[in-house]
């Protein structure tokens, strides 16, 4: 006899495949943020699942710090060539070129930061109203209080203070022109359950996700790749670079995504190294959220992802 | 693995933080790095503890002045469950929080200090849970530590309790001592009660069933979005509806009727991105293809011809008022029910209901910030809709602001008004 019962992760996928049919459904020009990372791999795949039988109706955007993992770009591209998408490219290198954003002085200096002036700027120049990101509420603690549609003012920034209640599952998209909308599909999904639906649904994401060996040293408790951007210092104590089997949990800037020592070469030697994992994604891996303890509030503030 | 929501109440001091805090830590969901900035802020701040509730205030502003402001959401899972909580703040727009809470869980935590009993906060939490259509409640009479373990003081609030969950409509009232602080009975049996034989917490939360709260009876699917015919691609014969299907089973198929048209159909395919499927359910999304080519569109809905929700343009409702203009008799709103939107004008107030008490207010002659109060309205265009009580999905919309575009209000449909 059949229980009628919906596993988790067939729960969170109808969830989001309801919250992006909503805005198909109710917004003009909807677009989709794509950094080649797995949140938005899998949001990219339950945004073609809520589509189908249609091609995606709306273009992917992608801001290119210029800092990528270049896996990352040739994965960004072959997904783009498999299915059929509309990409739009923003590129901080050109902004910083043309003098509307100025770079830290010191080489290989994070661009993250200044990701949010380009992301803006494509945002405004496509006037999309509504844009999917894969961001999650156990990410981060700031992103533990937003809604799964959160509203951007004219200058894209998001007021936590002023957020309007999200009841049901009954979301309100009214906004005035020059507003838009970040839609968080994957919400209430954790970091567990982007790898578990990796795994069943065969998503494919760049190699970097997967063990392979590489050239890194210790900086500041974590792993870094010795690459153009980050290089160990000469003199400086324990910053010696050493080869070592290695996986990345997030991918972000080279300048400021580390990697964890790592044997697992499939999304299932993934999840059971995830499982028992004793410090979070971030915490290990994402030098731009160390500033301070509300480092990702304040530039989520200024219009950050 | 089966998912569970549930949503946390209580007042300030009640020690509700921390006892997510403690279920997070406990089932070692908490990473190390996040403890440990924890501890550091906690020694900062001069608390003699590592303060759990640090974990779960994530704005700058709730660590700054201690309190939480917004509704948090907080993930684990065991082995058994992955449940979403949803952290409600005790104190500032304490109602519109609960409410907020409320409307995705299918439980609701309440804290009570083992010291103080059920106070009016408890049991204005408890009776929003009720509105709610919320059917499993845990009271967690927290703080045992500091009345010495006292089995007499714990019975003592269960039957307070009681006397008054007997008022609502509260089918399964649980009630569990414990410390949070010190971990007895959250996640593991606590040594120090051995009179207690009840379930942890965490057990209790893994074990309660829920799946019988689903509405598996009244098929109910709102037209979300509809896949229209491409003549110059491979789709030139397609035509689908997207949707969730709110409540009831669909099988390929099944006659169905159109709302607001009319018509019937039969259910030719159940479809998916992963392929046909040959029925479908709560709360699953799916692309319904029809025998006959209809006039459909977003809004609609469909359902069966013997088993129609109401159909109308005069609806009376509970509401929860969530903006500082109060709500009066003559205001007009935007008002978002299923995939519908209609405008509506607020005819009559028929009472404001005292949250501590459930005494109705007759005499009010508005609703302000926080109030629940029923009301009577009516619509620019039918709305198809369950009573709240026997459908969450059907019965339930929200008021927007036309001037703001605020979200107001959050209604709860009891019956067609006369």
């Amino acid at each position: 006899m059949t229980t009628y019962r919906l596993s988790h992760l067939d729960a969170l996928e109808s969830e989001a495949i309801h919250i992006i049919r909503e805005v198909v459904a109710e917004f003009e020009k909807p677009a989709l943020l794509f950094s080649g990372g797995k949140d938005s791999a899998v949001l990219l795949h339950l945004a073609v699942k809520a589509c189908w039988p249609q091609k995606l109706p709306f273009p992917v955007v992608h801001v290119d710090t210029g800092h990528n993992f270049p896996e990352v770009i040739e994965y960004r591209d072959s997904q783009v060539e498999r299915l059929g998408l509309r990409l739009v490219v923003g590129s901080v290198q050109e902004d910083i070129d043309r003098g509307s954003i100025v770079e830290h002085p010191t080489p290989g200096a994070t661009r993250n930061r200044l990701q949010t002036f380009t992301l803006l700027r494509v945002l405004e120049e496509g006037g999309y109203d509504a844009v999917f990101g894969g961001g999650r509420r156990d990410e981060e603690k700031a992103r533990a209080k937003e809604r799964v549609f959160s509203l951007r003012d004219e200058f894209g920034q998001w007021n936590p203070r002023a957020q309007r209640p999200e009841l049901w599952n009954l979301f309100n998209t009214r906004h005035r022109p020059g507003e838009h909308f970040r839609v968080f599909p994957l919400s209430n999904w954790t970091e567990l359950d982007i790898w578990q639906y990796v795994e069943s649904e065969s998503i494919p994401l760049p190699q970097i996700y997967f063990a392979h060996r590489r050239q890194v040293f210790r900086r500041g408790g974590m792993l870094l790749a010795v690459g153009p951007y980050t290089q160990p210092r000469v003199g400086v104590a324990g910053e010696t670079p050493f080869e070592v089997s290695v996986r990345y949990r997030t991918v972000g800037d080279m300048t400021c995504t580390a990697a964890v020592e790592s044997s697992a070469v499939t999304p299932a030697e993934v999840i059971s190294e995830t499982a028992i994992s004793r410090v979070s994604e971030r915490g290990e891996t994402r030098a731009d959220d160390r500033f301070s303890e509300a480092a990702m509030e304040d530039r989520k503030r200024e219009g950050y992802f | 693995m089966e998912l569970l929501r549930f949503a946390t109440a209580g007042s300030v001091d009640d020690g509700k933080s921390t006892l997510i805090g403690r279920l997070l830590y406990d089932s070692k969901q908490v990473f190390e790095d996040q403890l440990e900035a924890v501890e550091a802020s906690s020694l900062a701040r001069g608390d003699e503890y590592t303060n759990l509730a640090l974990l779960t205030d994530g704005l700058r502003a709730e660590r700054e002045q201690g309190i939480t402001i917004d509704v948090a959401y907080r993930y684990f899972s065991t082995p058994k469950r992955k449940f979403i909580i949803a952290d409600t703040p005790g104190h500032t727009q304490h109602t519109r929080n609960m409410v907020t809470g409320c409307s995705t869980a299918d439980l609701v935590v309440l804290l009570v200090d083992a010291r103080m009993g059920p106070t009016e906060q408890t049991r204005r939490h408890a009776t929003v849970a009720s509105l709610l259509g919320i059917r499993h409640v845990v009271v967690c009479v927290n703080k045992m530590d500091l009345v010495d373990w006292d089995r007499k003081t714990f019975e003592r609030i269960r039957s307070e309790f009681d006397d008054f969950a007997t008022r609502l409509q509260v089918t399964d009232l649980t009630c569990i001592p414990m410390s949070a602080l010190q971990g007895d009975n959250v996640v593991d049996r606590s040594t120090e009660m051995k009179w207690y034989d009840g379930p942890s917490l965490l057990h209790h939360l893994e074990e309660v069933h829920i799946s019988s709260d689903r509405n598996l009876i009244d098929f109910r699917f709102p037209i979300q979005r509809v896949i229209r015919p491409i003549s110059s691609s491979d789709l030139h014969d397609f035509r689908g509806y997207a949707g969730q299907v709110a409540s009831g089973v669909l099988k390929v198929g099944d006659d169905v009727v159109v709302l607001p048209s009319g018509f019937s159909s039969k259910v030719e395919a159940i479809e998916t991105y992963d392929g046909p499927l040959a029925e479908a359910y709560p709360p699953m999304s799916v692309v319904v293809r029809l025998a006959e080519e209809l006039d459909i569109s977003r809004g609609d809905m469909l359902c069966r011809a013997h088993n129609r929700p109401n159909e109308g343009q005069d609806i009376s409702a509970m509401v929860c008022w969530m903006a500082e203009t109060p709500l009066k008799p003559g205001t007009k709103l935007m008002l978002k029910h299923t995939t519908r939107w209609a405008r509506a004008l607020v005819k009559d107030l028929e009472y404001r209901l005292d949250v501590n008490t459930l005494h109705r207010d007759v005499q009010a002659t508005e609703l302000v910030l926080n109030d629940i109060g029923r009301i009577d309205l009516r619509t620019t265009v039918p709305l198809f809709y369950d009573e709240y009580r026997s459908n969450r999905v059907t019965g339930s919309f929200v008021l927007v602001d036309e001037g703001t575009n605020a979200t107001v209000g959050a209604g709860m449909i009891l019956r067609q008004s006369t």
